[in-house]
């Protein structure tokens, strides 16, 4: 919302600065976006005399004034041609900036004759592409005048910012009824007369029931013999000033109205019309050429304004071309409207219509304007375009219910800290406009018929609030709830931290990537329902809510390897979508690995990513959220995006999955285009158990530390098994040969080759026994080391090798 | 005697010709060995009558000592040039980049949100969290936004597909719904923070269609909006680490709360910088307001005995003030090199008491 100064003083009788208003309104809620002041910006720029206009000696086109200002006589040399003795044009003296051409004047010498200053063109002042000459005036123009006031620029423009429920605030009118509230001046009383026709209206506004709710009431008259055409100067200018192009002036008064009033009109060339005018229902299908010439199908939701021949405007958002009014129009149809706010927001949305019209009646207007708008129209059309106007056409009627709220004056306080006294409360709201009773311990305010919003008891808290000023309210401390500050964080939120913390120690740099994909992405990580499909994306690559992190973190890994960065090492702990559901959110820590693991190195050569770096970063995440790593199985049952062969799931059995990790399937490398391996893993950190604390216990002690004073024994295996034979249950079956004495099992070599049959691999191990209560004898060891050999044997028909 | 004086200078001039450990062994063999010379002649001293053994026993013994002595001598010296010797032939070229292991970087995300975490939690705020997609009831309608309201326009939301029922669940906008079922779910009173993700249909410089805020609720019988004054002004004193803040708090309107306020903190504009702190500028940082009757009253909290505020900020924003972070679409971009530039060491949870 834009206004001038002068324009605001139109209502607000104020003796305030400039900033002592602008700094105001941000104060009580009318947020300033920004204040434009020309007379400002160019207050270095005003009227001066060419006294004498010669010739340059040594330039055809350049001339040599001397140039008569209110500070003395300056030299200029000028190319312009129409710089002439006697002539008063705008002069910039040395050290001013020149906006048109980017430039702060400094003094010269052009071709031996100095030029102190420089006299001045439209488009050098930025004002317009004027430029074939040196901006000229009157000659009896006075000298030392600021340019912005010949221009008409030296009032100030202010936009503010106006919330949703200010719809008051769309006219200048509202926003100078709050500055009164605040202290700002007075509110100058709104003169409105009472016109009588002269004539029955030849057209008649009429209303169809079915719209009675859409449309409670709509008002008009006919004005005959009137002469359109360009709106007077001072209308001009405000329009301008406010970025709207004046246009007629019957369309200049409905925008005029429109941000001075927050009252819409809307004006048909009477002439244009066909019989009576009627607000109805659209028909499906029904075609409709609007102003902005675009041609909108309607349906039958939408209220329009319809005469004998169709559509002649969409109620409330946008009249017609056809019944417009032109220059050439002189006899003239009103319409003053009274639109529900939701009606027009559905309308507005279907047909993507952007109006100042719709943008007021959104927001709701005075009702009681469907009234008094009438008259303050008719004073305007007469005043400009003369003519002769008939009596009034009205059909519907204007709500009459008024909305009565009862304050606690002690509620000011009790919500905000503030002690307000009531008779200061009772001040403000009637400045607001709310007619108020003093009930003693309450106050009963009437709501103006402008202000909607206020609803409860809340909403004049918040208005006597906002215009006393939140700077009154004071800085409280809250009670702690308790003298330390509580642990805040769930477990889960725990694990979340620390699996990120873990992941980083592992090297892995976090991301934070979007929860969307393309449909394509999603089906190459196993898919989504139909229900994870957005209906409204912004684009195609992000209409799908994504199945698993890995497509993203991929994508990331891609641009990265595109940019000459192929070692990629990124994770990323945040949600994965199985369903629409709460549940179908999952909490993930994700990662991934490409490229080389840490680069080349003079000493140890680089390496490339395989399955167990994933491994490794899948159990350093699992660890760090408190999973019971040394329990964890190892599946072969991955995700149909990990390579078959290369990838598996670590669990407490199979159904029970924590995490999947491995290398990546090489048809979705192929299909997100980059170069393998890449190896990823997905933490489920929502699967992981909760750990068991007896209620009254902290869960925070440690089981004792046993120390046996007698040394470890270690002795080597070496077993032969199938090549198909999975290591880890070797080491399982080591491990249970004597869980009381057998500490560790090490696997540390895997050999096939030279001296191993086909269809073999040796593998050693290193078991270590650890003895509690006394040294172990030879045959103690032997005894433990027969039994490692047959648990091996037995769970994967290991033979030892010789 | 003089052949004696003879033999002990011979054996101390081969002491100190010894080069090397070995060398020295040798001499300590040739001279004090079981056959070596000294050992020889003093075995020869038996012949000898009492007082002259006596006598040239000692004498062999002075030698015998002092050739000792100097191979112990001779025997440090050389030791000490074996080391150096050692030390030289071992030295390395330290300049030598070490064996490369890397540390991660944690987003200025999580890092902020843990900054948050560390200060609110201080104040008493437990951490909720809800879904992303949300039904109509949660999102909209229990905080004060009836359908076709402007408010609701303005927030560009997403929506999921419409289910039988004709209902169309949608992308949360705010994380408010979180707060919603807090409100539903507990008595009061209640103190929330309700951090995470958020989703709106824009897409440009300044707009990404997902970006993270935090919003905090406090629910009881009697905290008032000076509180909230005191905790917001406190919270940015405390992130951003400015001592004397300065900070605006301007009437707003948010269906959601009423009274509403806007809160703008001190900032300096000046050759495309912005500084936060004491200056001639206001930056707008965040919304709050005194939660609205009504939605209490959606949540089946009794608004005549309960009061309380709620604020909401983004996260985005915060950490691109704090750290200087110019742009906001760069935060989901994974660029390997902005992450190292602007992303944080795993080292330390930020912490009140230890400092943020």
């Amino acid at each position: 919302m834009k206004f001038t100064l002068n324009w605001l003083k139109d209502h607000l009788d104020t003796d305030a600065s400039l900033e002592v208003i602008v700094e105001k309104l941000s104060l009580i809620g009318l947020e300033v976006e920004g204040v434009e002041n020309k007379a400002d910006e160019l207050k270095a720029f005003k009227t001066a005399k060419v006294i004498e206009a010669v010739q340059h000696p040594n330039a055809d086109r350049l001339r040599v004034c001397q140039v008569q200002s209110a500070d003395g006589i300056s030299q200029v040399v000028c190319g312009a041609p129409n710089a002439r003795s006697g002539m008063v044009g705008v002069f910039a003296p040395v050290g001013c900036y020149v906006p048109g051409i980017d430039l702060t004047l400094k003094a010269g010498n052009l071709r031996g004759e100095d030029s102190n200053g420089m006299l001045v063109s439209e488009r050098e002042m930025g004002l317009s592409d004027e430029h074939d000459g040196i901006i000229d005036l009157p000659e009896d123009t006075e000298i030392g005048v600021p340019l912005a006031e010949i221009l008409g620029l030296d009032d100030p423009i202010i936009e503010i910012a106006i919330t949703p429920n200010r719809g008051d605030c769309l006219g200048v009118r509202g926003v100078a009824r709050d500055l009164a509230a605040a202290g700002l001046g007075q509110l100058k009383p709104l003169k409105i007369e009472k016109i009588d026709g002269s004539f029955e209206s030849p057209i008649k506004w009429k209303s169809d029931a079915a719209v009675a709710e859409q449309v409670p009431y709509v008002a008009g008259r006919y004005f005959r013999n009137i002469k359109n055409g360009p709106s007077p100067k001072w209308l001009q200018e405000r329009l301008l000033a406010i970025g709207l192009r004046p246009i007629s002036k019957l369309v200049d008064i409905t925008n005029y109205v429109s941000f001075d009033l927050g009252r819409p009109l809307h004006v048909f060339d009477a002439d244009k019309v066909k019989g009576d005018l009627t607000m109805r229902l659209a028909r499906n299908g029904e075609e409709f050429l609007a102003l902005d010439e675009e041609t909108y199908k309607l349906d039958d939701t939408m209220v329009v304004i319809g005469d004998d021949s169709g559509v002649q405007g969409i109620g409330g958002v946008m009249g017609g071309l056809n019944s417009g009014c032109s220059d050439e129009t002189t006899n003239m149809f009103l319409e003053v409207a009274l639109f529900d706010p939701i009606s027009i927001a559905i309308t507005g949305r279907k047909s993507g219509i952007l109006s100042d019209a719709r943008y007021r009646f959104e927001r709701t207007v005075d009702s009681q304007s469907a009234d008094w708008g009438v008259d303050v129209a008719t004073q305007m059309v007469l005043d400009l375009c003369g003519g002769e106007v008939s009596k009034i056409s009205s059909a519907g009627s204007i709500p009459s219910e008024k909305r009565v709220i009862e304050l606690r004056p002690s509620r000011i306080e009790d919500l905000c800290a503030v002690a307000v006294a009531k008779d200061k409360q009772i001040e403000i709201l009637s400045i607001l406009g709310f007619e108020v009773t003093d009930k003693g311990d309450l106050i009963s305010a009437v709501v103006p018929t402008w202000r909607p919003d206020v609803e409860l008891e809340a909403c004049l808290v918040e208005e006597i609030l906002r215009i006393h000023g939140y700077e009154n309210i004071p800085e409280l401390q809250m009670e702690p709830e308790s003298y330390l500050p509580q642990g805040v964080l769930t477990i889960e939120q725990r694990r979340v931290s620390n699996a990120r913390t873990a992941l980083c120690w592992r090297g892995l740099d976090e991301a934070v990537t979007f929860s969307f994909v393309s449909y394509a992405e999603a089906e190459l990580f196993g898919g989504v329902p139909d229900s994870l499909r957005v209906a409204n994306p912004i684009s195609t690559d992000l209409d799908t809510m994504r199945p698993s992190i890995l497509p993203t973190l991929l994508s990331a890994a891609v641009r990265n390897t595109d940019r000459g960065y192929a070692d990629n090492a990124l994770f990323e702990v945040g949600p994965q979508y199985v369903d629409d559901t709460a549940k179908g959110q999952q909490k993930m820590a994700t990662g991934l690995r490409s490229g080389s693991i840490a680069g080349r190195h003079w000493e140890s050569g680089s390496r490339t990513v395989d399955a167990f770096d994933a491994k490794g970063d899948a159990l350093a995440a699992l660890e760090a959220a408190g999973a019971p790593v040394d329990n964890l199985q190892v599946f072969t049952t991955a995700p149909s995006y990990f390579h078959p062969g290369r990838s598996g799931v670590m669990g407490l059995g199979p159904k029970n999955v924590l995490a999947a990790f491995g290398e990546l399937h090489p048809r979705v490398l192929e299909a997100m285009d980059i170069k393998g391996p890449v190896v990823a893993f997905e933490v489920y950190l929502d699967n992981i158990p909760q750990p068991k604390v007896k209620k009254g216990e902290s869960g925070k002690i440690k089981p004792a530390l046993i120390l046996s004073p007698f040394q470890p024994v270690e002795r080597d295996f070496a077993f032969l098994v199938d090549e198909s034979v999975e290591a880890g249950k070797l080491i399982r079956s080591a491990k249970g040969a004597d869980k009381a004495l057998i500490s560790d099992v090490v696997l540390f070599d895997i050999y096939t080759g030279k001296g191993v049959e086909e269809g073999k691999k040796s593998l050693a191990i290193t078991v270590t026994l650890q003895p509690k209560d006394h040294t172990l004898t030879d045959e103690e060891i032997e005894a433990v080391s027969q039994n490692v050999i047959a648990q091996a044997m037995k769970a994967t028909g290991a033979t030892l090798r010789s | 005697m003089d052949n004696l004086e003879e033999l002990r200078s011979a054996l101390l001039q081969r002491v100190e010709e010894a080069s090397d450990l070995d060398a020295l062994d040798a001499v300590r063999v040739q001279a004090l060995g079981k056959k070596g010379e000294i050992t020889q002649r003093m075995k020869t001293l038996g012949g000898l009558a009492p007082e002259e053994r006596k006598e040239a026993g000692q004498a062999f013994n002075l030698i015998k000592q002092a050739v000792a002595e100097a191979i112990e001598v001779r025997k440090g010296t050389l030791h000490e040039a074996a080391l150096e010797a050692r030390l030289a032939e071992e030295k390395i070229d330290v300049s030598l980049p070490p064996r490369p292991t890397t540390i991660g970087k944690m987003h200025p995300i999580s890092q902020t949100l843990e900054e948050l975490v560390a200060i609110f939690g201080e104040m008493g705020f437990s951490v909720a969290e809800g879904h992303h997609i949300e039904d109509d009831f949660h999102n909209f309608t229990a905080l004060n936004i009836p359908p076709e309201h402007p408010a609701r326009q303005e927030l560009d939301t997403f929506y999921m597909p419409e289910k039988e029922d004709g209902s169309r669940p949608v992308l949360r906008t705010h994380t408010s719904p979180v707060q919603i079922r807090a409100m539903q779910n507990t008595t009061p009173p209640i103190r929330i923070i309700a951090p995470g993700r958020t989703f709106r249909a824009d897409h440009d410089a300044t707009h990404s269609p997902m970006f993270h805020q935090v919003e905090g609720l406090v629910i009881d019988e009697k905290t008032n909006m000076g509180h909230l004054k005191g905790v917001l002004i406190e919270f940015c004193r405390a992130f951003f680490g400015v001592k004397d803040l300065p900070m605006r708090f301007r009437p707003s309107y948010f269906p959601f709360t009423e009274p509403s306020a806007e809160v703008d903190i001190g900032c300096t504009r000046s050759d495309g910088q912005l500084k936060i702190g004491a200056g001639d500028d206001w930056l707008e940082i965040l919304g709050s307001g005194m939660v609205h009757p009504k939605v209490l009253e959606n949540c089946g909290i009794d608004s005549t005995k309960f009061q309380g505020f709620a604020f909401g900020i983004g996260i985005e924003r915060l950490a691109m003030l704090k750290y200087g972070i110019p742009d906001l679409r760069t935060f989901y971009e994974t660029d390997l090199r902005w992450m190292k530039h602007y992303g944080f060491l795993p080292m330390e949870m930020p912490s009140m008491v230890r400092g943020l």
